[in-house]
């Protein structure tokens, strides 16, 4: 007797806060197709208020993140290369989903493998190269140090669903930030699955969340928060920037625009505030 | 709430006098300035001048002229004639020689340069004469030598100019911040529009003097002196492609709006409402100097100033009796006269700011204790003043006063005294005076703060970066960290 084919399970994606998997507190989804217009999944249409759940945890979260040693964090972004290469067939395939060849997907989930490495070694290294001391004039032992901005939100690139957040996200996140993403609006599947990748690794709830959603609605929100230290913003649409850089006033955000990240440790220094300690030397 | 009340204030001290002791050299202060463009002073274009008033007399000192947007448009465009065809072309090490003479000739002449900065904006002249003007030479040296080593300041990377850096000024310390903004930016490769404060602009009109003596090539450093609107002007001005700006929170945050979506960048040094906390393991009697100089430094006109005391319970009573015997002490007035301590209040606007802040102190429940020094005549002056009875929501723990009012509130544990230090919306600096090494390490790691003190205060350098974390600004000045806001990177 021939059994009846097997069916399928479909993957419902979520929004990634605090460690947890949530649906939007709106209730809210929308479709997303992929190039012949089938429905590929429903997708979170993330809201403000998603978006204030998220920045309470990543503040909760901040403090031991970012005094966590360079070594520890090192390790923890490794570990999450460890686990995009074992997840390399599924990221590939949503990647293909989301209209890239398999080629491109292929390559798009070795780089970013390659990339979590890159910025997992910086981790303990980044201080070095962008601290100082400094041969003031009077009697004083004085250093400067580069020290995490805060909570951070990402806005990220619409194209490299998955290499385009990485590479933004790690910068951040090496360097002792909290990190809410906006996933890319078009293709946000590759987003989700790497949250999973951090909920399986060692990455502490809160440090990493990712919503999803529509960049036009959140945009003003998320520049406007009066409890976010810095908004990076990957993208080059005047209109939203300029949003962005308004909103970003209300409590002097740094805005952060960029590209495309890449092998740069200077994107590490975006995101970190400099501070200097004064000692007076003598008996 | 503290638990301090001031009712253990200590009798009156026995007035110590002086023979006065005025400051004999000449500020060489000339009747009228006209606006610093293209190498030459000229008129401004509507023929307007203010006249600029000392404030420790309220007497007219000179006039000024005030910059429109008009003459705002021709030094930017002198800046960036002299940009693309003279100083982004010069080899750094020459580029370097210049600013190097912009330090030297003003050493020069720096005990003249002291009178006149004392003179304008009314602070003791010896602060203007130990401080204000030798750090301020002191910065164009430091960053005259780095004009020829940029390519090894950022490792893989090559430092470019950006071009025209509008920068903007306030009036705490003005040819200080005039060398912070310029030193930098001149080293780098870039062309500047200065434009001082409104009311202290004689000490950045004599740099023009300097800078043409130096023989600078015209254009390089244009000034253009005037209220909000000539800086209104310089931020908006589409020819600028940086702006480096110090001064108010609400200002740097109307910058921000003012450039949202063009491609300027911008570097903002802001408002601060600095913790100074004091353990109960601390040199006491140091711990009281560094009080005194945190707040009454530049009559608290210091956007670093120490206004927020957090003392450790057990040493609060003790601390604060001395804290008030040593503020009996201070002599407060003439800012000319060697002998003064604090000086003149910058202007009868700020003034008047601070003297609402007492009466709104008092207003909201704190105690307010004033140092019973006599006040001159005329001018603009407050007596050293603290506030006990604070608590961490009142306006005068939270706000910005810019005076010399010092607002103490107590702490049991390290950890109260971080969460207290913290709980402000600015970020720009912080003390700590404890003995113990350990404690200053958790202490000054744990304050959200741009410049911590361990066991001393309010000291600066040109080697050494000063800037702010969260409404404090972004950005930093000083050091090899204040050569970025100035660069280009690109990968080499």
């Amino acid at each position: 007797m021939k059994s009846a084919p097997r069916v399928p399970v479909l993957k419902t994606y979520k929004q990634f806060i605090g460690g947890a998997f949530p649906r939007s507190e709106s209730g809210r989804s929308f479709v997303l197709e992929d190039a012949k217009g089938r429905p590929i999944a429903n997708v979170c249409q993330g809201s403000r208020k998603d978006f204030r759940d998220a920045a309470v945890k990543a503040r909760a979260a901040l403090e031991d993140w970012s005094a966590r040693s360079g070594y520890n964090r090192a390790q923890i972004l490794y570990r999450l290369a460890e686990l995009v290469e074992g997840r390399s067939d599924q990221l590939v395939a949503e990647l293909k989903q989301q209209g890239a060849t398999a080629a491109a997907a292929r390559t798009e989930v070795e780089r970013t493998t390659d990339l979590l490495i890159y910025y997992a070694g910086w981790g303990d290294k980044y201080q070095q190269i962008f601290s100082t001391v400094n041969p003031v004039a009077s009697p004083h032992f004085v250093f400067s140090v580069p020290e995490p901005a805060g909570v951070v939100a990402l806005i990220a690139p619409d194209e490299g669903a998955l290499l385009g957040l990485v590479a933004a996200l790690c910068p951040i996140v090496v360097g002792g930030n909290a990190v809410i993403a906006l996933a890319s609006e078009s293709k946000p599947l590759s987003s989700i699955t790497f949250s999973e990748v951090c909920a399986a690794g060692d990455v502490p709830p809160g440090v990493i969340n990712i919503l999803t959603g529509f960049r036009k609605e959140l945009l003003p929100h998320i520049a406007g928060h009066m409890d976010v230290n810095a908004v990076v913003y990957c993208g080059d649409d005047p209109s939203e920037r300029k949003t962005v850089e308004t909103e970003a006033s209300r409590n002097v955000k740094r805005v952060i625009v960029t590209g495309a990240g890449g092998e740069d440790p200077y994107r590490i220094m975006e995101t970190q505030e400099v501070k200097t300690t004064w000692h007076p030397v003598g008996f | 709430m503290s638990v301090v009340s001031v009712e253990r204030k200590s009798a009156p001290e026995p007035a110590w006098t002086y023979a006065p002791a005025p400051e004999s050299a000449d500020p060489g202060i000339r009747k009228r300035y006209g606006l610093f463009v293209n190498g030459e002073f000229v008129a401004p274009a509507d023929g307007k001048y203010r006249t600029i008033v000392n404030p420790a007399n309220e007497q007219p000192l000179c006039k000024v002229a005030e910059g429109s947007a008009a003459d705002v448009d021709r030094a930017v465009k002198a800046a960036r004639q002299a940009y693309t065809r003279v100083w982004s072309k010069m080899p750094a090490r020459e580029r370097g020689k210049y600013v190097f003479r912009i330090a030297r000739l003003l050493q020069e002449r720096s005990r003249e340069f002291a009178a006149a900065e004392s003179k304008n904006g009314g602070k003791p002249i010896r602060e203007s004469r130990d401080t204000d003007i030798p750090l301020a030479i002191a910065h164009f040296f430091y960053y005259a030598g780095w004009a020829d080593k940029l390519d090894f300041a950022f490792p893989g990377m090559r430092a470019k100019p950006l071009g025209v850096c509008g920068q903007v000024i306030p009036w705490n310390f003005p040819l200080l911040m005039a060398a912070w903004k310029l030193a930098p930016a001149l080293a780098t490769g870039n062309t500047c529009v200065l434009k001082p404060a409104e009311t202290t602009p004689v000490t950045a009109l004599k740099l023009a003097e300097i800078i043409q003596m130096a023989d600078l090539p015209p254009g390089v450093v244009n000034i253009v002196p005037g209220g909000r609107p000539t800086g209104q002007a310089v931020v908006e001005h589409p020819g600028v492609d940086k702006i480096a700006f110090t001064g108010s929170t609400a200002v740097g945050k109307w910058i921000m709006k003012a450039l949202a979506g063009s491609s300027k960048r911008y570097t903002l040094e802001l408002g601060g409402k600095a913790a100074n906390i004091i353990f109960e393991d601390a040199a006491i009697d140091q711990a009281v100097e560094g009080i005194i100089n945190a707040i009454f430094f530049n009559q608290g006109h210091v956007c670093c100033a120490g206004s927020r005391l957090l003392v450790q319970e057990g040493v609060a009573g003790s601390l604060i009796e001395k804290l008030q015997s040593r503020m009996n002490h201070l002599i407060v007035g003439d800012p000319l006269d060697k002998n003064t301590d604090v000086g003149a209040i910058n202007s009868k606007e700020q003034l008047e700011k601070i003297d609402r802040y007492l009466v709104i102190g008092q207003e909201e429940g704190a105690t307010m204790w004033q140092s019973e020094c006599p006040l001159p005549q005329h001018g603009y002056y407050v007596r050293p003043t603290l506030f006990t009875n604070v608590s961490q929501s009142h306006r005068i723990a939270q706000e910005e006063i810019f005076g010399p009012v010092l607002a103490i509130q107590t702490f049991r544990t390290a950890e109260e005294a971080i969460t207290k230090a913290n709980n402000t919306p600015y970020g720009l600096s912080g003390g700590v005076w404890t003995d113990k090494g350990a404690k200053i390490f958790k202490v000054t790691r744990s304050l959200k703060a741009g410049v911590i003190w361990a066991n001393t205060f309010n000291k600066f350098d040109p080697s050494s970066p000063f800037g702010g974390y969260k409404e404090s600004g972004m950005g930093r000045e000083g050091g090899w960290h204040g050569l970025a806001p100035y660069v280009r990177l690109e990968r080499v």
